[in-house]
């Protein structure tokens, strides 16, 4: 038992180099972030996220995002548990009917400046689930969007670079 | 069973197993059989005009059996076999069929918020509906409070209601109430072309993308009669195996995070990483989805790839090893999971629940094995099996089978079968009726279909193993304090997507 522990301090560390914010990312966040909230976050910002009809795929690459190869954390992003804590909503899946009012219940406990991600192909275009009886649709239908990040589902690396872009869009020095 | 279903008529093009078409006696003397414990329900779904069940009377074949829906009612299974209930429920509020003696009759999967009634029925429209409005079971008692939580959860995961009654910090009933990202998969799946309903099956729930395309792809390989080429088998369970190891590994470390040992977390966060990573490399795609296709397989294995998974195995297997022995020395964290949650062997039997709830409480059960496919049928392997049904149970269950998975892996990778990797699937007869059962890491997953005489599915069903472990939850939590939820609910680790569907 000892061994494990002495070996965890003195490996090297199994976190990777961080990505470049994604190009097309900073784009579409650039545009949704006014200067005014730029200074408000200090370099932290609080993630609540939401599956609001996953088939549960992208919330294993979200959690990955903890792990200590991405480490989400060393730049200044966490998750938290309550939306009334949080600054971005991570939104994943096509809204279902039965997750609408849940959603909506949840985007308005949270506190003004927010930004909502919409993760995955689903949450950015409703996916193979498209026209279901089931299902309202695409996130944006429901609540605002402020960035799309898609992938069916998107890699950890590219959850990144769409968060660092946010990130550094959200707390530039103006 | 009292009705020997082998004195039937089958009907006609339905493999690998006999379909039978009964009368509404005949099922209910089945129902009355599996409430009596004579044999296991694998599943009971509808379709316009119809009712059909799977069911395993070991040592005979597995069956399904169909019933005629009359004047919108069938006999309740339910009523004589608990596990049925949910499923009775479900095809209420899909089809808008009655179970007739149904010991609970209140919505399932319909929260009033689709406009409508029996969407795969009569399609009726409906009022909406405030989707708290549900009735919970009361619990009566002195002291007695309530502690109402989600469908929105605290951490990184699917939304789902759990209402506790508790007494102090025990508690005293927990009720489900699931449903939430139900997303009409059923009923998407009519009509499309067998290529883009695979694609909608590797999404029923994404953990298990694999496992679901592996028994959609059996299924329309038994409709249309025609086999995938042996190389291609393997490379199916190869792909299941990295499945069950990653899902494992994910939940061993996040079970002991619930007792807020962040340390084997964090190594068994990599272990999975590691294994998403090689198979992102060998494969194209981290979870594999999409990559089991009927007929065979995306992509091929390349010796160097066979050789990166190699190198993940000789470099996981040492490590886990190291972090399981500093699971089983560290009292503090046993302490938490010994005695916890204890799902009796009684429960698991009736439910016929599969995967590590099953087999922690001692029902020796695993598709690979019982209901065996290649390239499974082709060899042995070691099964755990368990008697204590606790959390900790449920830790070395995965435990074990990790070890089965590097087994089988290594003798797979070291001598990979030669020829293709596909074969055209669309077969002799389009028209036909498939079914298939494959070990997912949860348990066995079912896959039914119909193929229309054009090959497009004219109805597909896919029966995910939470089905029968979401309801023992509610029994291994009972008694125990209200912080032990979250190490109870990981230890089953259920899928919300692949109940709601």
């Amino acid at each position: 038992m000892r061994t494990l522990l002495l070996k965890s301090l003195f490996a090297r560390s199994a976190t990777i180099a961080a990505p470049a914010a994604g190009e097309g990312a900073l784009a579409e966040v650039g545009r949704a972030l006014e200067q005014r909230v730029r200074r408000l976050f200090g370099r932290s910002i609080a993630i609540r996220e939401v599956d609001a009809g996953s088939c549960n795929g992208c919330e294993l690459e979200i959690h990955a995002l903890n792990n200590a190869v991405y480490d989400v954390e060393r730049f200044g992003i966490r998750f938290v548990a309550s939306p009334r804590h949080a600054d971005i909503l991570l939104v994943t899946g096509p809204v279902t009917h039965n997750m609408k009012v849940a959603l909506e219940r949840t985007y308005a406990a949270t506190p003004d400046p927010k930004w909502v991600v919409a993760v995955g192909d689903c949450a950015a275009g409703c996916g193979v689930f498209e026209g279901s009886y089931a299902v309202v649709g695409k996130v944006e239908q429901v609540i605002p969007v402020d960035l799309h990040i898609r992938g069916c589902p998107p890699r950890p690396i590219d959850l990144l670079r769409g968060l660092i872009a946010l990130m550094d869009q959200a707390t530039a020095r103006v | 069973m009292p009705i020997t279903l082998s004195s039937l008529t089958p009907v006609a093009n339905h493999r690998p197993w006999n379909r039978y078409e009964v009368d509404g006696a005949a099922w209910e003397a089945i129902g009355a059989s599996l409430g009596k414990g004579e044999g296991d329900l694998l599943g009971l779904w509808g379709e316009p005009g119809a009712v059909h069940m799977a069911l395993r009377s070991a040592p005979e074949p597995p069956a399904v059996v169909s019933l005629a829906v009359r004047a919108g009612t069938f006999p309740s299974i339910g009523k004589y076999h608990p596990p049925a209930i949910r499923l009775e429920r479900a095809i209420m509020d899909l089809y808008g069929y009655t179970a007739t003696g149904a010991p609970d009759e209140r919505p399932w999967l319909d929260h009033g918020a689709w406009g409508l009634r029996a969407p795969l029925g009569a399609r009726e429209p409906a009022l909406l509906r405030d989707p708290a409005d549900y009735a919970f079971q009361s619990v009566h008692g002195e002291g007695l409070h309530q502690i109402p939580v989600g469908p929105v959860h605290a951490g990184i995961i699917e939304p789902g209601h759990f209402r506790f009654t508790a007494n102090g910090e025990t508690v005293a009933r927990l009720e489900e109430r699931l449903g939430y990202v139900h997303k009409g998969i059923d009923g998407l799946l009519t009509d499309l072309d067998s290529d883009k309903a695979a694609r909608v099956v590797a999404r029923v729930s994404g953990d298990s993308t694999v496992a679901l395309s592996f028994a959609f792809a059996r299924a329309l390989e038994a409709a249309r009669a025609v086999e995938a080429p042996p190389r291609a088998q393997v490379i199916r369970a190869v792909m299941a195996e990295l499945e069950r190891m990653a899902n494992h590994f994910g939940d061993i470390g996040a079970i002991c995070n619930d007792a807020a040992f962040a340390l084997l977390h964090s190594h068994c966060g990599i272990f999975r990483e590691r294994v998403l990573a090689v198979s992102d490399q060998v494969f194209g795609h981290r979870l594999m989805m999409d990559e089991i296709l009927p007929g065979g397989v995306r992509h091929d294995i390349a010796a160097e790839g066979a050789r990166a998974l190699l190198a993940l195995l000789d470099e996981l297997e040492p490590r886990f090893d190291e972090v399981v022995r500093f699971y089983d020395s560290t009292p503090s964290l046993l302490d938490r999971t010994r005695t916890t949650g204890i799902v009796s062997r009684e429960l698991v039997t009736r439910w016929a629940a599969g995967g590590h709830v099953g087999r922690a409480s001692g029902r020796d059960f695993d598709a690979r094995r019982d209901l065996a496919y290649p390239p499974y049928s082709q060899g042995t392997f070691k099964i755990p099996v368990l008697e204590a049904g606790d959390v900790d149970a449920r830790l070395w269950i995965r435990v074990h089978e990790i070890e089965t998975s590097l087994a089988l892996l290594r003798g797979w990778l070291a001598a990979l079968p030669d020829g293709p990797v596909r074969v055209d699937a669309a077969g002799a007869s389009d028209a036909g009726e498939g079914v298939a059962v494959v070990e997912a890491f949860r348990g066995d997953l079912l896959v039914w279909l119909r193929l229309a005489s054009d090959g497009r599915i004219a109805r597909c069903h896919v029966r995910d193993p939470s089905w029968f472990q979401w309801p023992l939850l509610e029994a291994a939590i009972e008694g125990n304090i209200v912080a032990d939820f979250p190490l109870c609910n990981k230890s089953f680790n259920c899928s919300y997507s692949g109940q709601d569907v």
